[in-house]
């Protein structure tokens, strides 16, 4: 006899990091994080595309790394640090790629833009981990080869991330390497 | 919306506890590593368990370690991690461009070794909701008896489609599974069987714990080539590992692994052509072996006659990689 056949099995108590804060809820073992987000804790942002692992609109981080919602038993994440399109900016004010996907236009329906900015964000944080860091549309591509658009044709979204890469990469370089004195 | 019907979640912190919960509850048991698979089959409907073994706080089953002679390699050792490690792309190059190639960025974070191993097989039919599966009425894995991809097939061909599976038999890969009756090793060429059902010969009972693959000798090169319609997400039409083992000047022997065709991979030994010369003949000559034994079937999108023509491209490519040849002929080149 399967488990389906019977009572479903009761909530189990999951710790975990959402967004910075400390949260602990009690969840189906069925549950996926994505119905935790969105229908446990009301966290819309994350959005339900296609449920299998296809498209990319349910990214959110975990301990860093794009991950699918949509595939993740939330079960399986306790005791990790969790960050949805939710956490992304500060103090009310929007990420840096939120600012540059508006201004560039690199969202039209904006199904996918949650997902994309989750992908993105990451590769915009390893990049400044990097030794010699380029910003590449390749690899920006590559980055994003899990989120499906299907809009705007991908080529404005690549602008706002390669602009906000190159922002950033511009900022460490300034930093590292603070301008000669004026005569 | 796709949900998952209820199981038991169990999330042992021991490899002993994983064993027991794995031989009390068999066969209504699955391992789930990274989910990438296992979670959309359930959720289709094409898998149906009761009790759900995680493996994700098993240490034993986590990370890569190098000896004199081996690399061992953690079966929950995750996708990106393979493919980024640096002993990996040392000593076994086409193991961590396979890995490098899986599915997408999240996925290849979330999927690990074992999972891809143990990857169902798939097919146009079965990888559909079970509401779309009802309108002909189940196939040979699908509760019905008829088969829907090859007309009047008597057995189940949905096909292996688990990227990291022929460069591991390409470089000799050996599993190690244990149970409550103890450890298991066994070549990763022997754990397929010819039944799309069901083609991992890895026991319910059985947890797959890692894989020790020899370092190969200075002579031996493997070449891993995978075509698919877009460069990310999709799984492969073509999947294939070329070895050769050379004594510098000349072929002394070597394989051929062709994936996604059927839910066994075919192995194609090359001794027979022991003394041929590293040349464009030898690239044209196992392309042409590959073509005569290994058959694509209408079981995964794209014509089969075609995906066989585009088989023999990518081993000629595989080929003149492993020997310094331009990847293209040259009369393409423009």
């Amino acid at each position: 006899m399967t488990v389906a056949d019977s009572t479903p099995p009761a909530p189990v108590l999951v710790n975990l990091q959402l967004n910075g804060e400390p949260t602990s809820v009690a969840v189906p073992p069925h549950w996926t994080l994505l119905e935790l987000l969105r229908y446990g804790l009301g966290l819309t942002g994350t959005k339900q595309g296609c449920d299998k692992g296809d498209c990319g609109t349910c990214t959110v981080r975990i301990d860093g790394e794009p991950q699918l919602a949509c595939l993740t038993l939330a079960v399986e994440v306790r005791d990790r640090h969790v960050e949805t399109v939710e956490g992304l900016g500060v103090g009310g004010e929007p990420h840096p790629l939120q600012e540059a996907f508006a201004r560039v236009g690199a969202a039209q329906c904006g199904f996918c833009t949650p997902g994309m900015l989750m992908s993105a964000s990451a590769y915009v944080d390893a990049l400044s981990l990097q030794d010699d860091p380029v910003v590449r549309r390749e690899d920006i591509a590559a980055a994003l080869g899990g989120n499906l658009c299907r809009c705007t044709g991908y080529t404005k979204i690549l602008q706002a991330v390669e602009e906000v890469a190159q922002l950033v990469l511009d900022r460490q370089r300034d930093l590292a390497e603070p301008a000669a004195e004026q005569p | 919306m796709l949900r998952l019907p209820p199981f038991v979640l169990h999330q042992p912190a021991t490899l002993a506890e994983a064993i027991a919960l794995l031989a009390q509850h068999a066969p209504d048991v699955r391992v789930i590593s990274g989910g990438t698979d296992l979670v959309p089959n359930l959720k289709l409907g094409q898998t149906k368990v009761g009790h759900l073994v995680s493996a994700r706080f098993l240490e034993e089953l986590h990370g890569i370690t190098r000896t004199a002679t081996h690399l061992r390699i953690g079966a929950a050792t995750g996708l990106h991690a393979l493919a980024q490690d640096e002993d990996v792309r040392e000593v076994l190059p086409a193991l961590a461009y396979a890995a490098s190639r899986i599915a997408s960025p999240q996925i290849r974070n979330m999927g690990t070794l074992g999972g891809n191993i143990s990857l169902d097989t798939r097919c146009r039919y079965i990888n559909q909701t079970e509401l779309w599966r009802e309108a002909l009425g189940g196939c040979l894995k699908s509760h019905g008896t008829e088969c829907h991809v090859v007309p009047g097939g008597q057995g189940c061909v949905a096909a292996l489609s688990a990227d990291t599976v022929p460069p591991l038999i390409a470089y000799g890969a050996i599993a190690e599974m244990v149970s409550d009756t103890g450890v298991r090793r066994a070549p990763v060429a022997d754990l397929f069987q010819q039944d799309g059902t069901w083609h991992v010969r890895i026991a319910r009972e059985e947890l797959l714990v890692a894989v020790e693959i020899p370092i190969p000798a200075p002579g031996t090169r493997v070449a891993y080539r995978k075509w698919s319609v877009r460069q990310s997400i999709d799984f492969p039409l073509v999947s294939l590992a070329v070895r050769l083992d050379t004594d510098g000047a000349a072929l002394v022997g070597g394989s051929i692994v062709v994936s996604a065709l059927g839910p066994r991979p075919r192995v194609l030994t090359l001794e027979r052509l022991a003394g041929r010369p590293l040349d464009e003949a030898l690239a044209q000559a196992l392309g042409q072996m590959a073509y005569d034994r290994a058959r694509p079937l209408p079981n995964i999108p794209y014509d089969a006659e075609y995906r066989r023509e585009r088989m023999v491209i990518e081993i000629r490519r595989a080929v003149r990689v492993l020997i310094g040849l331009p990847e293209k002929p040259l009369m393409l080149q423009t």
